[in-house]
């Protein structure tokens, strides 16, 4: 029998796990895995850190070091590992409960020190674990157990708050596009601060039977039929179409803001030694390399949007819409152009 | 690394020097009177030995934070006072279930609600003890000088590793904001939870004299799950087994009953002939040390015991006082450790409370004495 090759990282003495049939957080955990393969991080530098709720179950199936904490507490919990071992490299997996409800003060303060780790948040709008209550994160109208007459409260943008908050990265995409969760995963594992990878995923048990939505392939379907990319969006709206039905998608922010362990001046020794080679460039020099590489991005983009016109590819069409990795869609370009 | 030498300090900065010195690199914690001084000391310090301070958001972040931080291999700490304290309750119960070593210092003051920021009381003895929902015990500790400050939270971090359990140094708004003399020793002995084997199947397995397992960091490879479900014996959830759960409670409970004998310090004065024992603990033990000595130049056989650990409670000690002499139980609150007292005394016992921010005098002790006649 073949192996799955994420398998190796999956704690198999503790299978067969406890989400429901489709779950979408089986789809978060294969992006996660895949992109901790694909960065070749080593694995007993990772952390995974989660809270209470279904997705918060995930890091008890996964072979790394890892500490499943209280509801709303895993952001806290993570705050003193980075801290007290800035080595580590922490990810707490967490959900809109446990997220943006009982742990929004965690989740706000995190992402203003910009404190050097990644979220991944299952948003599923809904308490998957007790059965499906309304949620912070529960689109108005909808019904849950304890929204029977349908949700009257607005949602939270998590993403949103997240880069107003300070975040140095965040992104949202559903789990009907899990190419770009990983891309993003692999992004926010790499970069410095406070990262969140929102994922919207469908819940078909607790929330969607009750929603018209009753399997994964309904959900996954309303998704996106309802997601819109954010630069379409963008465009959209100045045309003065209403999307306050639809979810916006993408990268909010891509930043560079020192995060907290730079800031406490808690870098390791190694990195130190980087930074002061780097200042031995002039300001001159600095900037150059900067303008070199805006340029190559520049030229790269346009070819991109050149072909497109021509050949009108849906695929590279689509990819681009999604705020794909700009070298990925090279590559298709290249096979595209045979 | 930790001051040392002949000093003149303030009880909540002996505190944070004694953390200092019991290998506490990391703290977090939240504003809060009258046990700010440990913050603020720390934030000043610990990044100049190597630690890290951090302001939390609040103090469910901080004790969270402190935990986070043990189980990254760092010892450390927190400090607050009632209104945080009750905020901490959640994860101290996850600290307890996790066995993860950890100091709570607890600089008390009037309550309920936000009651007397800025006066003395000993009314979170219970809470301590069991505050956090669920069966579980932990480690309470009481000074009552500027010095024992110092040495009980050394004491408190070694007592925390030993047993892997959260430990608390219960002081008050007295013994925190009085400034005395203290010796500040160069170095004290200190004690870490010893680390397992990696790649054990069951990381959770407890030694069978002590009934504490050996301890795992993050980041070295253990691959290790912590989770406060109630876990088996290799830390994964089993919350549906009446038997795993009952086994894995039972030993949280006994780890620190079983030890109670290793653990337990009192200090005794003028016990042997006592037909009066006074029992205090904290700022009170002074004043009822005082009355003590009046009593007995009034030709009254008192003697005074005072409780440095508070939990696990010395159980037999009371029983055994019981059987000879009066009991007296002086303390801050309207009665909590006077129900332990009774729960060993099986007689009755004599209680003069007193809250409101004020000590008991040793005027009060004495007259209240006197009319047990």
């Amino acid at each position: 029998m073949s192996m799955h090759p994420s398998e190796p990282l999956l704690r198999r003495d503790r299978l067969p796990h406890i989400l429901c049939e489709g779950c979408g957080d089986g789809i978060i955990v294969n992006a996660l895995l895949e992109a901790i393969v694909e960065l070749n991080l080593p694995r007993e530098k990772i952390v995974f850190v989660s809270g209470i709720g279904c997705s918060s179950r995930i890091p008890g199936y996964l072979l790394f070091d890892s500490l499943h904490t209280t509801h709303g507490r895993p952001i806290a919990f993570a705050t003193g590992i980075k801290l007290a071992n800035p080595e580590l490299k922490v990810i707490v997996i967490t959900g809109d409960g446990d997220m943006a409800s009982i742990g929004g003060n965690h989740f706000l303060h995190a992402a203003r020190r910009n404190i050097d780790m990644t979220v991944i948040c299952s948003n599923n709008y809904t308490y998957g674990m007790t059965g499906g209550q309304v949620s912070p994160t529960t689109p108005r109208g909808w019904r849950t157990t304890t929204s029977p007459y349908g949700n009257a409260e607005p949602p939270m943008d998590i993403a949103r708050v997240a880069v107003a908050a300070g975040a140095n990265y965040v992104a949202r995409w559903s789990t009907a596009s899990p190419l770009q969760i990983k891309e993003s995963i692999k992004k926010a594992l790499t970069k410095e601060g406070f990262t969140l990878v929102e994922v919207l995923t469908q819940c078909p048990t607790a929330l969607g039977r009750r929603n018209k939505l009753r399997t994964a392939v309904d959900m996954l379907r309303w998704y996106k039929e309802n997601t819109v990319a954010l630069h379409h969006a963008q465009e959209l709206e100045e045309q003065g179409v209403d999307l306050s039905a639809k979810v916006v998608v993408g990268e909010f922010v891509d930043r560079d803001r020192p995060g907290l362990v730079r800031l406490l001046g808690l870098v390791k020794e190694e990195e130190k030694r980087i930074e002061k080679k780097e200042e031995k460039l002039t300001p001159e020099q600095r900037a150059a390399k900067r303008k070199e590489e805006e340029e190559r991005l520049r030229e790269a983009r346009k070819r991109i949007l050149e072909v497109i016109a021509k050949l009108g590819s849906p695929k590279i069409r689509r990819m681009i819409e999604l705020g794909g990795d700009v070298e990925k869609i090279e590559k298709e370009l290249v096979k595209h152009e045979g | 690394m930790h001051m040392a030498g002949v000093r003149f300090l303030q009880g909540n900065i002996a505190c944070a020097e004694g953390a200092i010195a019991a290998g506490c690199r990391f703290f977090a914690g939240y504003p809060i009177t009258p046990s700010t001084e440990v913050a603020e000391w720390l934030a000043q310090r610990l990044p100049k030995v190597g630690g890290v301070f951090i302001q939390m958001e609040d103090e469910i972040g901080s004790i969270s934070a402190i935990i986070g931080a043990r189980w990254a291999g760092v010892k450390a700490m927190t400090a607050t006072s009632g209104p945080g304290f009750s905020l901490m309750m959640e994860n101290i119960g996850f600290a307890a279930m996790t066995e993860t070593p950890i100091v709570i210092v607890n600089v008390q003051r009037g309550g309920p609600s936000t009651g007397q920021p800025t006066m003395p009381a000993s009314g979170d003895i219970m809470q301590a003890r069991f505050g956090s929902h669920g069966d579980y015990a932990i480690i309470a500790l009481s000074p009552n000088s500027v010095q024992e400050m110092f040495d009980l939270t050394v004491e408190a971090f070694n007592l925390s590793e030993r047993y892997r359990v959260p430990t608390f140094l219960m002081a008050d708004e007295i013994v925190g904001h009085m400034r005395e003399k203290v010796v500040l020793p160069e170095e004290v002995e200190t004690f870490t939870a010893p680390l397992s084997k990696k790649g054990a199947r069951y990381y959770f397995k407890p030694d069978p004299k002590t009934l504490v397992p050996k301890m795992q960091v993050f980041g070295r490879g253990y691959n290790v799950h912590v989770t406060g479900l109630t876990h088996d014996e290799r830390g994964y959830p089993a919350t549906n087994d009446a038997k795993v759960h009952a086994r894995l409670v039972r030993r949280l409970v006994e780890k620190i009953e079983k030890n109670a004998d290793k653990i337990i310090k009192v200090e005794e004065h003028h016990l042997d002939d006592a037909e009066v024992v006074l029992i205090a603990y904290g700022a009170v033990s002074r004043s009822a040390l005082a009355a003590v000595r009046e009593l007995r130049k009034r030709g009254i056989k008192a003697g005074l015991l005072r409780l440095v650990t508070l939990f696990p409670f010395p159980e037999k000690l009371l029983a055994k006082l019981a059987r000879r002499a009066k009991l007296v139980v002086l303390e801050m609150n309207l009665g909590q450790i006077l129900r332990e007292v009774q729960r060993c005394a099986k007689r009755d016992v004599h209680f003069l409370p007193k809250i409101g921010g004020e000590l008991h005098t040793p005027r009060e002790i004495v007259k209240f004495v006197e009319a047990l006649k």
